[in-house]
């Protein structure tokens, strides 16, 4: 992906849901993008499938898969692309799953709609399916409807879905947000374990950090529809260089705090799109700005081998940022 | 003579002065008839616990467990079925008329959700000097005072007080509810999922002035999240819950360290932290089926459907939550084994 950007076309003007996004994702990674609401990183990903909703649009850049870019091909190719090289997961999978159908037939169909397999072929791929993604005693649930499986149950059927065409990339918006801490445990290795069963990319976009740091390989943390830093997981929590990413892994509590330390929090709020501040975006909030930073953006340039911030002051050159953040 | 009996978690030795004591308290639904006859949902079966006075008891647990339940029942919310809940020596199960109205001013609820439970027709003022009104505390310039006072206290500009709630973001949402919960100046704040809703920046900052107001107000919390990582953040003591019951209590850092009920057990291993080198070697441990439905929950150990160490004993006799090691609980045959 090149230099993305999306405009919402709105009566009180033009908002950029997304702005000068780029970043590159190989064969078989599992890359995060992490951001709050309205941080542009589910904008991100549907415009991978150019699934924008009106009155969105993608404005500029170019979205390459392989050799093809998605941004150029025509309806007849967007769609033939979407079921077979690409995947999506949402975050409730009630409301994606059709209520008055039965769970086999709604696999079976997806399966035929994109016509990778003949209709007797989808019939017997079914129950397989069920079976891959851990749904126990699938050859009798096959025949239940949404409403009869739980939560964690239903997720599983939409992966069935999602990855019966065998697809090359897995975009999974929140899969877990409205699951159970232990179901959650349980989707997240099944998503692993599929991704190296089908030698898949995935995309995971969450606003847990935590969830990034147990299945990703890189991370794009995202704010204000811009990519803040970038890099590889162990980099990027180790040693964040963007305020913004420090700061957010400072504020969410964990589970095996030994010693109890008062949370940073991130005074404010972020940016409202259509009043975007001038300089970096994140500088109202920001506790290590500097001068320059009201009044011209920072580039997104690398600050260690794979590693990008968009920040003019850097984190490595903060002596002791705790104390400072705390005021 | 009989031998003393054994301490409940009512009866914690541990606890100096506890201020809320909640013994047996029952609650079902009912949930439709059904060829059997009428069937209920045993939302919350036969829970003991007690509160230190300035203390945060967590009560943590996942969808259905009852959890949300047992607060509303405790402040009053919701008729309990059976069963005592004491603050300081009042029997709220009990009492009625002014009785109730004093006791109730002295405690207070927070909800998950702001957007829901602020009347949107209402500003701000209003909104937050209403209990002023209800409880004849205050009316007028004096409420107008204390009402500013109080927005000053939880972070919001006292200038605000004639803006509606759709004018604030989700956080000075959550704030409205704290101020409207502080301002009978109460002892007892039962905070219902308080954090949940917001984004994670936002999150602390509602974390960190609940913490402050505890300190500055002494004031006594059951906080209430299915997130364990905040539960074990902000809480003193953590009592685990389950299909209506509860399995474990103890402090929090006992409770992580040494996780006693099977279950227990299970959430701790679920919760991923944010640091890779440590997600690189934990291993969650992975339930079998489904949460039972509390429609019809399984005999003895409610857990045993599911429990990785579960014994023929666990389906026939129940375990009581039993005293195990100083001021910690575990209701399980097998405590500490897993």
């Amino acid at each position: 992906m090149q230099d993305l950007k999306v405009q919402f076309f709105v009566s009180g003007g033009t908002v950029n849901a997304v702005d000068g996004v780029s970043f590159e994702i190989d064969r078989g990674e599992i890359v995060g993008i992490v951001g709050e609401s309205g941080s542009g990183k589910t904008m991100t990903a549907l415009s991978l499938l150019r699934l924008i909703p009106e009155p969105g649009r993608i404005t500029n850049g170019r979205i390459l898969y392989g050799e093809k870019d998605v941004a150029q091909m025509t309806d007849e190719e967007i769609r033939e692309f979407r079921g077979n090289e690409i995947a999506m997961i949402f975050q409730d999978p009630m409301t994606s799953l059709n209520p008055v159908l039965r769970i086999g037939f709604q696999v079976e169909e997806a399966m035929i709609a994109h016509q990778r397999f003949s209709n007797k072929q989808a019939k017997e791929r079914v129950v397989p399916m069920l079976q891959r993604v851990r749904i126990p005693a699938a050859k009798d649930r096959v025949r239940d409807y949404p409403h009869q499986f739980s939560g964690g149950m239903r997720q599983r059927a939409m992966i069935a879905m999602g990855v019966s065409n065998e697809p090359s990339l897995l975009i999974a918006d929140e899969p877990t947000t409205a699951l159970d801490v232990t179901v959650q445990a349980s989707i997240i290795e099944l998503i692993r374990d599929l991704s190296r069963e089908l030698r898949a990319s995935v995309i995971l976009i969450t606003h847990n950090m935590a969830l990034v740091a147990s299945l990703c390989n890189r991370v794009i943390v995202m704010y204000a529809g811009r990519i803040v830093e970038q890099g590889p997981t162990r980099a990027i929590f180790k040693n964040p260089q963007h305020p913004y990413t420090w700061s957010l892994l400072r504020s969410m509590p964990r589970v095996d705090e030994k010693e109890k330390e008062r949370l940073i929090s991130i005074k404010g709020l972020p940016p409202d799109l259509g009043k975007m501040p001038p300089g970096c975006k994140f500088h109202p909030r920001c506790k290590f700005r500097v001068d320059r930073c009201f009044t011209e953006e920072p580039p997104l340039d690398e600050v260690d081998p794979g590693q990008r911030a968009r920040c003019w002051v850097l984190m490595k050159n903060i002596a002791n940022p705790e104390a400072q953040a705390q005021t | 003579m009989s031998a003393p009996a054994a301490p409940t978690p009512t009866t914690d030795p541990t606890l100096k002065s506890p201020i809320v004591r909640v013994e047996d308290l029952v609650k079902y639904f009912p949930a439709g008839s059904g060829l059997f006859g009428r069937s209920v949902v045993h939302a919350v079966d036969g829970v003991s616990l007690a509160i230190q006075a300035g203390e945060t008891l967590g009560l943590v647990g996942e969808s259905g467990c009852g959890k949300s339940t047992l607060g509303r029942v405790i402040v009053r919310l919701l008729p309990s079925t059976s069963g005592h809940v004491y603050f300081k020596d009042t029997d709220l199960t009990k009492v009625r008329g002014e009785k109730l109205r004093r006791t109730r001013q002295e405690i207070q609820m927070i909800f998950q959700d702001p957007y829901a439970s602020l009347n949107p027709r209402m500003t701000v003022g209003d909104i937050v000097s209403e209990p002023l009104r209800n409880f004849g505390v205050a009316r007028g310039r004096k409420a107008e005072q204390k009402v500013q006072e109080v927005m000053r206290v939880v972070g919001l500009n006292p200038n605000f007080v004639n803006r509606y709630p759709h004018e604030f973001s989700g956080g000075q949402r959550q704030r409205i509810g704290i101020a409207r919960a502080l301002v009978l100046n109460p002892t007892f704040i039962v905070a219902d999922e308080p954090v949940s809703a917001l984004d994670v920046s936002i999150q602390a900052q509602i974390v960190n002035l609940m913490e402050d107001l505890q300190e500055k107000f002494q004031l006594t919390f059951l906080f209430i999240a299915h997130d364990l990582s905040v539960v074990r953040h902000i809480s003193d003591r953590i009592a685990v819950m389950y299909l209506g019951k509860i399995v474990e209590i103890g402090a929090s850092d006992a409770i992580r360290d040494r996780p006693l009920h099977p279950y227990t057990k299970v959430l701790e291993s679920s919760v991923p932290v944010p640091d890779p080198d440590i997600e690189a070697l934990r291993k969650p441990i992975l339930l079998k089926g489904e949460i039972p439905s509390p429609v019809n929950p399984p005999s003895a150990c409610r857990f045993h459907t599911r429990c990785p160490i579960a014994q023929p004993i666990c389906s026939e006799v129940e375990p009581p939550l039993e005293m195990k090691e100083n001021g910690h609980f575990a209701a399980c045959h097998f405590a500490g084994q897993l």
